[in-house]
Order: C-alpha cells, then sequence, then structure tokens
C-alpha cells in the first residue's frame, strides 16, 4: 500500500481539510489509483532539462511604488461571515 | 428568424442597419429560456431578464447584445459562486477585466453559467447545484468544465460565452455541444477577476456558434492589464479582419500520438474528411511526433493540483464565502476546528480529491519526486511543440477522444474522468493557443469536435484555418433538436 489512511489524515490536516470516515477511505483508494497513474513520468528521462514553471513569460513587472485607491472597504466588509467594523471576525487564537 | 438563434456579427448587422432594437434579442432569448432551460439547466442560476433592460444603452461593438460568463468570472454585484457551496452568497464587488471590457464595448451579463464545481471535472456533473445536460442528447454530459457556458450557446439560448480553460474546459464541451471554443495564448487575455484554479494554466476563452464569433470576442477581451502580471504587453490583432485570408501553403501537422490503434472509428473518420477537405482547400500536411504527449495526463493532474490546492487555500472562512464552526469538541484549537469545518462542508467530492492529491504532491519528502519532475517533462512537452513549430504552421487533431458519454458514467471513476482531457491538456502545457470547431455527427447525433492548435500569440493562423473550414463544410450549422 502506497498511501494508507493515516496518510491520508496527515494531508487532510494540513490542507486543513475536515474528511468524515468514508471520505477518508474513499479518498485512500483513488488516490493510490491516481499515484499509479502518475508513476509513469518515473520513465522519463529528466536530467537534461530544466524546470518549466510558467510556459511563456518569464519576466518580473515593476511598477513605481505610488499608494492607488483599493476596494472600498465599505463594499468589501459585508462580504465576510463574521466582522466588527472593519474587522475579520476569527474564533479564538490565543489561549 | 427567432433572434436568439443568430451570431453576435449577424445581431451587429441588424441592429446597425436598425431593422431590430437589443430589447427584442432580449425578448427571444428569454422565450427560448423559458423552453429549453428546465431541460438543459446550463445556467448556474435564473438569468437575470429584468435588470438588463434597461442597460442595453451603451455603445460599442457589442452594444445590446447579452453576454453568458460562467460562475467563476467575477461581475460586480452579481452572485458569483464557481458553483461550490463555499462561495455561497458571494457577491464580487468589481468586474473581472475581461466583463469590464464586455461592458466597455456595450454588451451586459445575462447570466452566469453552470460549471464543474472550481472548473474541477470534465463533466459539468461536479456543480454543487445540478448537473448540466447536453443539448444534442440530454441523457448526455455538456462537457466541462464549461458544460453550461457551450450547452447555453449549443441550446441558443445564449448569443455567445466566456469560459476558462486549464486543461481542456473550454474546448472539450465546445467538442461536445458542437459549438466553436477557443482557449487564447498563456497570457493574451488577463486573468483578473477569474477565480484561479491554476494559475500557470487558467486562460478565459470564448465559447461561439461560428469562428467569426469567436475571432471578435477574442479581440474585445484581449490585451495586457496591468492586474494580471502574467497577461502579455503585445499588440492585439484585429482577428475577424484577418480571417479571409488565403490558407493555400499553409502547413499543418498531423501528431502521430493523437491518431492510435484503437481510438474512436467515427472520430478517425471525420478528421480523416476535415483534413481531406483542408488539402482540397490547398493546405500542405505532415505527420509529426509529439513524444511526450502519454505523460500530459499524469503531468497535469500533479501541477494543476499542486496550484488548486495553493489557490483555494484561500477560502477558510474568513473574508467572504461559508463559515461553519458548529463543533467545538473536536481537540483542536478553534480557529484550525473552523478552518476544518468551513472546507469540510464546503467543498464537494472531487475539490476535496484535487485538494488533497495536491497537498501530497507539494507535501515535504514528495516534492522533487512528483512536482519538480513533473514541472520537467512539461518542459519536454513544450519542446515537443516547439520543434514542430520550426516547420509547421498548425497542428490538427481531434478535441476528445469520445463524443459525450451519459450522465453517471465516469463520475465513480476520477482517472477515467481525467482521461477525458488527453487531448486537450498540453496546450496549456505549452501555453499555446488551440480552437475546437465541429466537425461532425456521430451515427447518434452527437457532435464531434477538431482541434487546431497553433503557435504562442499565433490565434491568427488559428482562425483563419478554421474559417475557411467552416465556410466550406455545413458543420456548424446542425442545430440540436429541442
Amino acid at each position: 500500500m502506497r498511501i494508507s489512511k493515516d496518510d491520508v489524515k496527515n494531508i487532510a490536516n494540513l490542507a486543513r481539510l475536515g474528511l468524515t470516515d468514508i471520505e477518508v477511505e474513499s479518498l485512500q483508494v483513488q488516490l493510490e489509483v491516481i499515484l499509479e497513474y502518475i508513476d509513469k513520468l518515473k520513465k522519463v528521462d529528466v536530467s537534461k532539462t530544466h524546470a518549466l514553471t510558467n510556459a511563456l513569460y518569464v519576466k518580473n513587472v515593476y511598477r513605481p511604488d505610488i499608494p492607488k485607491a483599493s476596494l472600498d472597504p465599505s463594499k468589501v466588509m459585508p462580504l465576510s461571515p463574521a466582522r466588527e467594523g472593519n474587522f475579520f471576525k476569527v474564533p479564538k487564537i490565543i489561549e | 428568424m427567432k433572434l436568439n438563434f443568430l451570431t453576435a456579427h449577424e445581431l451587429q448587422g441588424l441592429l446597425a442597419a436598425k431593422k431590430i432594437e437589443p430589447v427584442q434579442i432580449l425578448a427571444d432569448i428569454e422565450e427560448r429560456c423559458r423552453i429549453v432551460e428546465p431541460k438543459i439547466r446550463a445556467y448556474a442560476r435564473a438569468p437575470f431578464f429584468r435588470k438588463i433592460s434597461s442597460e442595453s444603452r451603451l455603445q460599442g461593438e457589442l452594444s445590446g447584445i447579452p453576454a453568458v460568463i460562467k460562475d467563476n468570472i467575477c461581475s460586480d454585484g452579481d452572485l458569483t459562486e464557481c458553483c461550490s457551496r463555499i462561495l455561497e452568497g458571494f457577491r464580487p464587488p468589481y468586474d473581472a477585466t475581461v466583463v469590464e471590457k464586455l461592458k466597455g464595448n456595450g454588451s451586459f451579463i445575462m447570466a452566469k453559467a453552470n460549471m464543474d464545481e472550481f472548473a474541477f471535472g470534465s463533466s459539468c456533473e461536479t456543480s454543487c447545484f445540478y448537473p448540466t445536460r447536453n443539448p444534442w442528447n440530454t441523457d448526455h454530459v455538456p462537457g466541462g468544465s464549461s458544460g453550461g457556458a457551450a450547452a447555453s450557446v449549443a441550446a441558443d439560448e445564449a448569443i455567445f460565452s466566456l469560459g476558462s480553460d486549464t486543461g481542456g474546459s473550454i474546448r472539450q464541451p465546445a467538442a461536445l455541444c458542437g459549438v466553436v471554443g477557443l482557449k487564447p495564448t498563456y497570457g493574451r487575455v488577463s486573468r483578473y477577476g477569474l477565480i484561479a484554479f491554476a494559475s500557470s494554466l487558467d486562460q478565459i476563452g470564448p465559447l461561439t456558434k461560428d469562428v467569426r464569433d469567436n475571432a471578435l470576442l477574442l479581440k474585445i477581451i484581449s490585451g495586457h492589464d496591468e492586474k494580471d502580471s502574467t497577461s502579455a504587453d503585445m499588440p492585439v490583432p484585429d482577428y475577424p479582419a484577418l480571417l479571409e485570408k488565403d490558407v493555400r501553403g499553409m502547413r499543418v501537422a498531423i501528431p502521430r500520438e493523437y491518431f492510435v490503434e484503437g481510438m474512436d472509428p467515427e472520430i478517425r473518420q471525420s478528421l480523416t474528411e476535415a483534413k481531406n477537405k483542408l488539402g482540397s482547400l490547398g493546405v500542405s500536411f505532415g505527420e509529426v511526433s509529439l513524444p511526450h504527449t502519454e505523460y500530459a495526463v499524469a503531468v497535469y493532474y500533479i501541477i494543476a493540483t499542486a496550484e488548486a490546492s495553493s489557490n483555494l487555500a484561500r477560502f477558510d472562512g474568513v473574508q467572504y464565502g461559508l463559515r461553519n464552526s458548529e463543533k467545538t469538541n473536536s481537540g483542536q484549537p478553534p480557529l484550525i476546528s473552523m478552518y476544518k469545518e468551513t472546507r469540510g462542508r464546503g467543498f464537494g467530492a472531487e475539490a476535496k480529491r484535487r485538494i488533497t492529491l495536491g497537498t501530497y504532491v507539494l507535501s515535504s519528502g514528495y516534492y522533487d519526486a512528483y512536482y519538480l519532475r513533473a514541472s520537467k517533462v512539461r518542459a519536454l512537452i513544450k519542446d515537443d511543440f516547439d520543434k514542430v513549430f520550426k516547420e509547421f504552421d498548425l497542428i490538427l487533431t481531434p478535441t476528445s477522444p469520445t463524443a459525450a458519454f451519459k450522465l453517471g458514467e465516469k463520475t465513480n471513476d476520477p482517472l477515467n474522468m481525467y482521461l477525458s482531457d488527453i487531448y486537450t491538456i498540453s496546450a496549456n502545457l505549452a501555453g499555446i493557443p488551440a480552437i475546437s470547431l465541429p466537425c461532425g455527427l456521430t451515427k447518434k447525433g452527437l457532435p464531434i469536435g477538431m482541434q487546431v492548435l497553433g503557435k504562442p500569440f499565433g490565434e491568427e493562423d488559428i482562425f483563419r484555418l478554421a474559417y475557411q473550414y467552416e465556410q466550406n463544410t455545413a458543420w456548424h450549422k446542425e442545430k440540436p433538436k429541442l
């Protein structure tokens, strides 16, 4: 077995993804099938090639550091599921 | 003829000659929706006809012509939910750059099209709302992920639509629904306001009833945008004006890896006929090899899921969308537990699968074996194309290995579903433009699409060939019986 249920739970924890036991079980099976397929890449000789992360343009874009108007907070804040004034409200972080 | 059956360029002509009023276009579309939408369900939610009738006064090339956009493209004040529960109730406070350009040219948003959740899928079945059905046969899928965008155009309940394409999500549904769909060169169109799936692969593109409309739309939505640093600072050709240039002497490559033993015989037959037709118009052909083709799907499902797992980290119940924090005894700090519950409840099965896979391939200890290796094979795939384009102008392939499959046929077999994109994925990995256009019907009456791939920023050549083919065939005039 390449990937165990504990592996799936561990990855889900890293991704902050809540999964039910049934989901863990089916993901374990499906990920194995997919990873087995992906394994075909091991056959390719990549010793002479560089990684390609962006197909065409790899150019840094600069602009003058001048402040510009951003989205209006009075339009943005109401989108939040929990807020107080112009702040996002989150569950307690520090004990 | 009811106006909903016409193309944007045909409507332009009638509007300019003052033979029709914009409000008549809308009335005809509304009537059509009433008849076909209950069967097709191309829209993520009811179209907003009432809102638009007063807005259609703007001047421009698309003046009075309504637009349909995929549910992952932001439009100011309109629900934009990526067909996911996690974005429940999200109304962006701004327009995507493409929407700004549509509106600036006189168009207006009429509806948001149904899609696979976060564009994760090839059948439109992972939408959190309902699946869209193929207008040619409602037992079949429209393809995906821009399934609603393609079906709305095919069913003539839209004039044109915009979709997004990360691994074939415009071209594959275009092929399965019998419409024209283009994935532009990476960087041709601004991605600002497109809710990101895989940022090094995503492009927005038009789905239309014919090639001329596609060229018109690409001209309007293209161009550099300072809000998207990957958008190319290059001039935008007047694509519609260049359509009619002769195709005599164009060199088109046929890659043998796309025409393998055991491929669907009806698709092979249609592609052979298309090749013969183009040959009679003076196009020359040569067989080539794209040797790394067989690795494209594997590379894609590493890179695309890795990027998706990172892009989707922003959906955490804090700034927008769903928040869920009912459980209190999970034994974890309350913030962590809120993240997990929100994401566990908000994402559907395919999104969870991809986030998990993407997190796995990026996790410590596996990065080199998966992500780094895939990025290197990606370079080899791009090299394959570069070599072919030294000798040829374009490449001709099928768009999809099969015509539309049935609803439910692949939902329990994710890998099989992923393989539906086997012919389209390479263009995204290499960043090159590619179009799908109708080139036949199966015996059962389902559309077949052919794909034409071009050099980076070679959309002009793609349109020329596609236009000449279309002008000399009648496939684009075939309509589903609804």
